[in-house]
């Protein structure tokens, strides 16, 4: 593990990042060799992003060593670190829907004469990669018109389509489902075999044990340890990065599960929408968590979405027994449900707004008195109230959302949602994109609702999840139901088999 | 504990207001300042009063404007609609209607055509620009028809006393750019109404979830812009004596001038009633100030473009950095 080790690219020593007088990054060491994947393990706020943008020559670092490839490197500018041999893939979607997946993938690169753009050779240049990638995407659509996991693969087939030595890999599969995660699989492994060294970033913790060779866990800032996958357990690694011992990711059920005799809160029956899902029908109970388990496009967020409202759908949705019609997302939450979306962004939040406003959004009604007008001393204190119920970690509650982690953002959502007081709270990918303590504690208050009687909805496409958490499990396949059970009739071959249809 | 959670929520708020005013407050006392050495008669209560005076047309329909701009659309048809607010008001009086009832069906025919606005907008999707390009021009035309593009005149001496009486000495226009202010910014930071045109400006979908009932609001949002542009079509009525079919024209980019001097937001979700009458004010005194200094017209209007941008670029750098 010396520096003059042969197989070593890229090694940085004492790195250090200030704006001003905050420190982003306070001490960072990092060797990574060719032919091996090395993950990058903190949860967010850590200093992921900091060290990747230095990487990427988006930020200079204060102090520091960077060797790369035997040479000093101090990347200027994004185009210098790619000339240098970096490719990066970025987490955040950086394509431009209006253009195709050739025209995405080749950005900036399309090969022309005198500045016209030769069509046909981008398409051959971009259907090669694709072909040798092995991604089942054709590249003559329009990037609007694909799924997002469909977007995150043209992503990684834009950051590969020039050759680089070092591959950074950001969360590339937090919306992936497993098949498609599995083509990104195969794509590193080849990476691998042809001598690249990848630095890749994930949450997932069954993920990062199953491609790593190399792990570097970071927590605040500063560099913590690497270890060797074969030396090291997800319990061990899990500690490391939050400082403390975490026993139980999943934590155990408070109570008894609701009895399966008792009348449901929610029953619905043979819910249909041509070309997304059909047939439908699935009770829940007063404080139960049923998760809805399937792999992208088998439509569960379609489903969720027309409970709530949002899509029209033949069928009936009874509650408490009586027969509801939900046309709009204002009768759904005057029904009492609330509907926790996949992406918090988007769907989720205002994020050039303060918290608070962000938390009584959906609850305008009840921190208003007649007339219309708000009452903001009861708004603050609500807002307040459920800032300290979900632990969110903020300033104040005037701080803009937008500034803060992503888990936060996240509890935020939840914390808008709780404020309506819901008898029925639709989860919809809660933990998306969020770090390991974040999502902990977002499980805690996901068994602490159902305990209170909320009766919860979550759906997933995190296997572990699904299983840690439900009571019962709807699993979807192709827009049907493959299979409900209770959680203990259960296991994670099962449920891929259900998903799949091959069982 | 709880105190210093709530005092630095206060001290972030306020940090929060002074960005977003700070810098138009400033630069409103900065032209003052300017024109008062440039001009010993320019810092007198007269001349402000003339200043407001002046002023409140724009004022009014920039009020209209904020809410538009804040959810993220634009309005480029309240120019049209102040003139076709004179004309009915002017045609209403010529045959015999009363004041009242007058005053009201002009009201209302602003209200009206801010109806088609929105239900175009937000029920056939199609995006504000492009229609209020549209019925900016449809209701130009409109304004022509009873007269053949003759002005009408008004003689009824209430409608006159709307633009040039005053009350316990102050001119009854002040009065009513006060009191639609007090409404409007009482209306956008108190209710429930304001905050959803803030959510919905901020994130459509989001709102949209959150169960707001987000082409409802854009209708009404558009009638308010109306009724706003048709009580300045009123003011501007009465002060001119008469109903003018080319009044109001490109009145419509005053508005969207003063909103954006102000601080609201052209992608929609923030902006505030005071922001908007202190960047109407700007206008104002920065057309006073000119015109009391001889200033040639087109240097006016060069000079007038000028600070837009640099107001405007001033904002974006500020907001720029907070992110």
């Amino acid at each position: 593990m010396t520096d003059l080790d042969s197989d070593v690219v890229l090694s940085l020593r004492g790195v250090r990042k200030t704006f001003g007088p905050v420190v982003a990054l306070k001490h960072m060491d990092l060797t990574v060799r060719r032919g091996r994947v090395h993950t990058l393990l903190g949860e967010n706020g850590a200093g992921k992003s900091t060290l990747m943008k230095i990487l990427a020559g988006v930020y200079t670092p204060t102090e520091g060593k960077m060797v790369l490839g035997g040479a000093p490197y101090a990347p200027v500018d994004p185009r210098d670190a790619s000339d240098r041999g970096l490719a990066i893939v970025f987490q955040e979607l950086s394509l431009c829907n209006n253009l195709t997946v050739a025209e995405n993938i080749l950005a900036t690169r399309e090969p022309s004469r005198a500045g016209f753009i030769n069509d046909r050779r981008l398409v051959e240049q971009a259907e090669a990669l694709v072909r040798e990638l092995g991604l089942p995407i054709k590249v003559r659509m329009r990037v609007g018109a694909l799924s997002i996991a469909q977007r995150q693969l043209v992503e990684i087939a834009k950051g590969l389509s020039h050759d680089a030595d070092i591959v950074i890999l950001d969360e590339p599969t937090s919306s992936l489902s497993d098949s498609e995660a599995e083509i990104l699989f195969r794509i590193i492994e080849r990476l691998k075999a042809a001598g690249k060294a990848i630095i890749y970033i994930s949450h997932r913790m069954e993920e990062i044990m199953r491609l790593s060779d190399d792990i570097t866990v970071i927590r605040d800032g500063e560099y913590v340890k690497t270890l060797d996958r074969n030396e090291t357990t997800i319990e061990e690694l899990i500690a490391l990065m939050v400082g403390r011992r975490m026993d139980e990711l999943y934590p155990a059920r408070i109570g008894a599960p609701p009895d399966p005799a008792s009348a449901p809160v929610l029953s619905v029956s043979s819910l249909t929408r041509a070309g997304e899902f059909e047939d439908i029908s699935f009770d829940l109970r007063r404080g139960e968590i049923l998760g809805f388990f399937g792999l992208i496009g088998s439509g569960r967020s379609e489903v969720m979405n027309a409970i709530f409202g949002m899509r029209r759908a033949t069928g009936t949705v009874q509650l408490d027994g009586k027969p509801v019609s939900i046309r709009s997302a204002s009768q759904a939450i005057a029904h009492g449900i609330g509907f926790v979306t996949e992406n918090r962004k988007e769907e989720g939040l205002v994020l050039s707004h303060a918290v608070r406003p962000n938390i009584s959004m959906a609850a305008l009604a009840s921190v208003s008195g007649r007339a219309g007008f708000l009452d903001t001393g009861r708004e603050r204190r609500e807002a307040q109230a459920e800032v300290k119920r979900l632990a969110i970690r903020t300033n104040s509650i005037e701080t803009i959302t937008g500034t803060l982690s992503g888990g936060n953002q996240q509890k935020i959502v939840l914390a808008k949602w709780l404020a309506t007081k819901p008898r029925v709270l639709i989860l919809d990918e809660p933990t998306r994109g969020v770090d390991v303590g974040a999502k902990f504690e977002i499980y805690r208050i996901i068994r602490q609702l159902a305990a209170e009687g909320t009766a919860i909805i979550m759906v997933s496409s995190e296997l572990p999840e699904v299983l840690g958490l439900s009571d019962r499990v709807v699993i979807l396949s192709e827009g049907r139901i493959g299979k409900i059970a209770p959680r203990s009739d259960l296991t994670p071959e099962r449920v891929m088999r259900f998903a799949t249809g091959h069982f | 504990m709880n105190q210093t959670v709530t005092l630095s929520a206060r001290r972030e708020q306020l940090t929060h207001h002074m960005r977003q005013f700070g810098g138009i407050f400033l630069a409103l006392i900065v032209l003052c300042v300017i024109f008062s050495f440039a001009n010993h008669r320019f810092m007198s209560l007269a001349n402000f009063t003339n200043i407001l005076q002046q002023v409140a047309v724009i004022a009014i329909a920039a009020f209209g404007m904020t809410w538009v701009i804040l959810l993220g659309e634009i309005d480029l048809s309240i120019g049209s609609i102040i003139a076709v607010a004179g004309m009915v008001g002017a045609q209403m009086l010529t045959f015999g209607v009363g004041f009242v009832p007058t005053l009201i069906i002009t009201l209302a025919s602003g209200a009206v055509l801010g109806l088609l606005n929105g239900l175009l907008t937000a029920k056939l999707l199609l995006p504000s620009f492009i229609v209020t390009v549209a019925t900016m021009s449809v209701y130009r035309g409109l304004v022509s028809l009873p007269t053949n593009g003759a002005p009408t005149m008004i003689m009824d001496p209430a409608w006159t006393a709307i633009g040039g009486d005053s009350f316990l000495d102050v001119p009854i226009i002040i009065w009513i750019v006060a009191a639609l202010f007090i409404i409007n910014h009482v209306l956008l930071s108190r209710t429930t109404f304001g905050r959803r045109a803030y959510l919905t400006g901020g994130n459509r979908e989001a709102a949209l979830y959150s169960g707001i009932k987000v082409d409802r609001l854009k209708i009404l949002i558009f009638m308010i812009s109306g009724v706003m542009s048709a009580v300045s079509g009123v003011l501007l009525s009465s002060r001119l004596y008469s109903a003018q079919t080319n009044a109001g024209m490109s009145y419509e980019l005053d508005a969207i001038a003063a909103a954006v001097l102000g601080g609201t937001s052209l992608s929609g979700g923030s902006g505030t009633m005071i922001g908007t009458l202190v960047g109407a004010l700007i206008i104002g005194v920065l057309n006073n100030g000119m015109t009391m200094l001889s200033v040639p017209y087109f240097y006016q209007l060069i000079v007038k473009g000028l600070v837009i941008l640099v107001a405007v670029w001033l904002d974006v750098r500020s907001k720029r950095r907070q992110a």
